[in-house]
């Protein structure tokens, strides 16, 4: 096949089973063991999964949603709906049963492909709401024997329809395929937007193969490559590394156990492309200091020694300078006996490269990684642009950049800052929804991404905030909450941050603990705590994030200093729509729901009495209710109102 | 067609006390059957007695058309009975994999020389066993324990592994003794539709004991009320919610005694 021929992804699939035929495509944890597949065996899934939903009357241009973690066949029936003309939805698997009807329903999905008894019990509660739904199919039967309706069928189901409708119809799959035409949509992904209900963000195979060939530029992927799909499968993230990326570039896709396996089958599986969102890098940094600390004191001191040096090292490397002879006799050494044990215990002994991206790491993280030899860089993008604008070269990886722009996508920044881009990837528009298209892509084809920024000197795009966030104090002091807020987070202690101040004398800002750490900080010192509200609210606690927030004032220029501060009782949670479901505050939502704390913040008083309502998955609803104090970061409010 | 599980006129006392007093019960291959009573009516003896752990004074007990009255529990457990236990008996320092592998012990075959040599039938025989306690783990979900100590688990999950070790027997009848006992909300939801999905899946017979009412109602099929000993009613969970004489003695009694621990 001429290579002009491949403008859709399931020829991409032909390609790899005639030339890949005999290559892993896809593994999956199962039983405590690793099942492969190779692109042959992934071509016959797809094409006998196709096939059934062509028999099963699936029309081109219907729309097919997966629900669940990543699975294979999963992915099989997104391509599969793709080689008919059909159009992929990934939703998230723990969206509240409202967010489901309100996609599927606006969606018009007409099947939908579900992991699992749970997830095909929230389209059962759901069914009576969901008018174009034609078709559901499970993956894993467990629990399904008593559940009879014509509709709900498995997946070996529909492979077997499809393979005798396949006998009765040779060159039917491949005739489909040829079908497939570049401005088809591919995808419909949701974006879990700040306000107001998720837009469907269409994805054309063009877009989704011109990403493809720009990442292949911008970076190194092999055929021989592993990949730990284990992110959402509605995140573009994982759209475009899992399916995008792995069918134009050949490599393997591995599906862990279960959620819980992720870090444990990271390490057996060693792979050597990773990408994850801050969250995981931490998470991983912390369980090192963890077993660091808890470890004994010969090995705990060759540890905190080796880790000095190789952050020195790291230091010297990002300034340019050249790393003396005998730090680099250390590292050497280091890297024997700290640096590789610890990247094979973390499972990142193959990766080649690393990204982080979705929001900023905190620099002390990201440089441990590089220190310790992991070749961590940040990338930029967003679902509008299929995932990916711009990319940190290897040689110039930093925490405070997004990287340059990848080839053949042209970044501008316009008159208040805010980034556009322009490229063969940029969406074809949200899902009928033409005034928010309007809003975003301008007459001339630029992407209004939402997010101020601007080029630094070395020609990297650095992003700042949201651009409708930024604001000014009352005296007119610029002021970026978010620039504030992951400042704040960088603590380990602090889970998440919303900062106030547009248009307020100073800076206030509202911070919930992370339990993990905390709790732990607190067993350590002996403090006992019942639940996360009392543990919030300790004295010892409060003191803790107060002198956390001293440091990160330390940073901030003194005008957008943080001046008062309180501790939530509850974590900031998407079921209680405060954030979105990719982890950003939903900023104005917050605001109205915490209208008396921005009041205590501002009118001087010292306590406020919190009443905040959580929405449990089911849809029940609870009340929390707490007195608690607002706390001044230095002195008394009078020094400073 | 007679009961799979028949319990004839059983008494059982301990001393002075009177535990058991004629009971009877018939359970259906395939059944949710449970017990319900107030502390001391006496469900978990009579359970005992079904997995010969003591043998009834009188009456006698049948499985599948033998007499089981006077077997030990290793015979019995070889004909397909496991249990659990309210207070969770597992092999704390070893690892949740290690204790499931123990429950198959019942069906390995390679004596000790065999075992010590390893190679061969012995090898092939634990990756059988292998494979189905895999199918467990798959079952309950805990992929991500499999090397974990059993003692450094939470409550809720030592009592998943629990059920684990008692399916490794591949049982054709289940007694689970309080297996929602100390439970939160979400483990209990868990744990009833484990205990479906096995009855469903497998077809294993479930004798349950269990003090939460509403799970009781929701997975049994039938319902058998005892107090003091003695076996007040008996029927389906519709049957039993409206039976006076069950309202009176098990809900009533319960709040008199509730209101008595101050609890």
């Amino acid at each position: 096949m001429a290579p002009e021929a491949l403008t859709t992804l399931p020829r991409f699939v032909l390609r790899n089973a005639r030339d890949l035929t005999a290559r892993p495509a896809i593994r999956e944890k199962d039983r405590g063991i690793w099942q492969t597949w190779t692109w042959a065996q992934y071509c016959a899934e797809v094409r006998d999964f196709a096939l059934g939903l062509a028999a099963s009357g699936m029309r081109r241009g219907e729309k097919l949603s997966v629900i669940g973690d990543n699975r294979p066949r999963l992915y099989w029936a997104q391509v599969a709906a793709q080689v008919l003309g059909g159009v992929s939805v990934p939703v998230y698997q723990d969206s509240i049963a409202k967010e489901l009807a309100y996609v599927w329903n606006h969606a018009e999905v007409a099947v939908i492909v579900a992991e699992d008894q749970e997830q095909v019990d929230k389209v059962l509660a759901l069914r009576g709401e969901l008018p174009h739904v034609r078709l559901v199919v499970y993956d894993d039967p467990r629990g399904m024997n008593h559940y009879r309706y014509d509709w709900l069928k498995s997946f070996q189901e529909i492979q077997e329809l499809g393979r005798r409708f396949g006998q009765e119809r040779p060159g039917y799959f491949e005739a489909e395929v040829a079908k497939g035409a570049p401005e088809e949509l591919a995808f419909v992904c949701y974006t879990s937007g700040t306000t107001g209900n998720p837009k469907g963000a269409m994805i054309t195979h063009a877009n989704a193969i011109a990403t493809a060939e720009t990442a292949a530029r911008a970076e190194d992927f092999r055929v021989d490559d592993d990949y730990l799909a284990y992110l959402p499968m509605a995140w573009v993230g994982d759209a475009f590394y899992t399916l995008i990326m792995s069918l134009y570039a050949g490599f393997a896709c591995n599906c862990p156990e279960s959620p819980e396996t992720v870090q444990r089958d990271l390490r057996e599986l060693g792979p050597t492309l990773i990408l994850a969102p801050p969250r995981i890098w931490e998470n991983m940094l912390t369980s090192v200091q963890v077993k660091a600390a808890d470890a004994p004191w010969l090995k705990r001191t060759i540890f905190a020694r080796f880790r000095a040096a190789a952050e020195r090292a790291e230091i010297l490397r990002a300034d340019g300078q050249t790393v003396p002879a005998w730090l680099s006799l250390q590292l050497a050494l280091g890297e024997l006996l700290v640096y590789g044990p610890v990247r094979d215990q973390l499972g990142l002994s193959r990766a080649r490269w690393a990204l982080t991206g979705g929001a900023p790491l905190g620099p002390d993280t990201f440089r441990f990684f590089r220190s310790i030899g992991v070749n961590l860089k940040q990338v930029y993008g967003s679902t509008e642009t299929t995932g990916l604008v711009s990319l940190q070269p290897s040689t110039e990886a930093n925490p405070t950049t997004a990287g340059r722009p990848c080839p053949g996508i042209h970044v501008r920044i316009a008159d208040r800052g805010e980034v556009l881009v322009k490229s063969a990837g940029i969406f074809k528009g949200y899902l009928k929804n033409e005034e928010a298209t309007r809003e975003v892509i301008d007459g001339e084809g630029w992407f209004h991404t939402g997010d101020a920024g601007f080029i630094d000197p070395r020609g990297h795009l650095v992003i700042i905030d949201r651009a409708k966030d930024v604001g000014a104090l009352d005296d007119g002091t610029p002021f970026a909450p978010q620039f504030i807020e992951n400042k704040l987070k960088f603590s380990p202690f602090i889970r998440e941050a919303v900062a106030f101040g547009s248009a307020r004398p100073f800076v206030a800002a509202m911070v919930a603990v992370d339990p993990s750490t905390v709790g732990n900080w607190a067993e350590r010192r002996g403090i006992p705590y019942t639940s996360y509200t009392d543990l919030s609210q300790k004295a010892e606690v409060r003191e803790l994030i107060r002198e956390e927030v001293r440091k990160c004032n330390a940073t901030l220029p003194d005008a957008t200093r943080i001046r008062r501060f309180l501790l939530l009782t509850k974590d900031l949670d998407a079921d209680d729509a405060e954030m979105t479901r990719t982890r950003k505050v939903r900023r104005r939502h917050v605001a109205e729901k915490y209208a008396p704390v921005i009041d205590a913040f501002y009118s001087g008083r010292d306590q406020v009495e919190l009443t905040t309502a959580i929405t449990y998955e089911d849809g029940r609803e609870a009340t929390v209710r707490a007195r608690v104090r607002v706390e001044d970061v230095e002195g008394g409010v009078a020094a400073h109102v | 067609m007679s009961a799979q599980v028949e319990i004839r006129d059983v008494s059982k006392s301990f001393g002075g006390v009177q535990a058991v007093t004629k009971v009877s019960l018939d359970v259906d291959a395939g059944q949710v059957f449970s017990m319900i009573g107030p502390n001391g009516a006496g469900k978990t003896t009579v359970l005992n007695m079904i997995s010969g752990f003591y043998h009834p004074d009188t009456g006698r007990i049948v499985l599948e058309g033998t007499d089981v009255t006077a077997l030990s529990p290793s015979r019995i457990a070889a004909r397909g009975v496991a249990r659990t236990f309210q207070n969770i008996a597992l092999f704390k320092g070893m690892t949740v994999l290690d204790n499931l592998m123990l429950g198959r012990h019942v069906h390995m075959k390679s004596g000790v020389l065999k075992s010590f040599i390893y190679w061969g039938l012995a090898q092939k025989e634990e990756i059988e066993h292998r494979k189905r306690v895999e199918d467990i783990i798959d079952f309950l979900k805990i992929q991500d324990l499999r090397r974990r100590p059993t003692g450094s688990l939470a409550y809720g999950l030592q009592k998943r592994v629990e059920l684990g070790r008692a399916l490794a027997l591949d049982p054709k009848v289940l007694l689970l003794d309080e297996p929602m006992g100390g439970c939160n909300h979400e483990e209990k939801e868990d744990m009833a539709r484990f205990i479906l999905d096995v009855n469903e899946e497998w077809g294993t017979t479930i004798i349950l004991v269990e003090h939460d009412m509403g799970v009781v109602m929701d997975v049994s099929d039938r319902i058998a009320v005892l107090d003091m000993g003695a076996k007040i009613a008996e029927g389906t969970p519709e049957d039993v919610r409206v039976d006076p004489r069950v309202i009176k003695a098990y809900l009533g009694d319960t709040r008199e005694r509730a209101g008595r621990h101050g609890a």
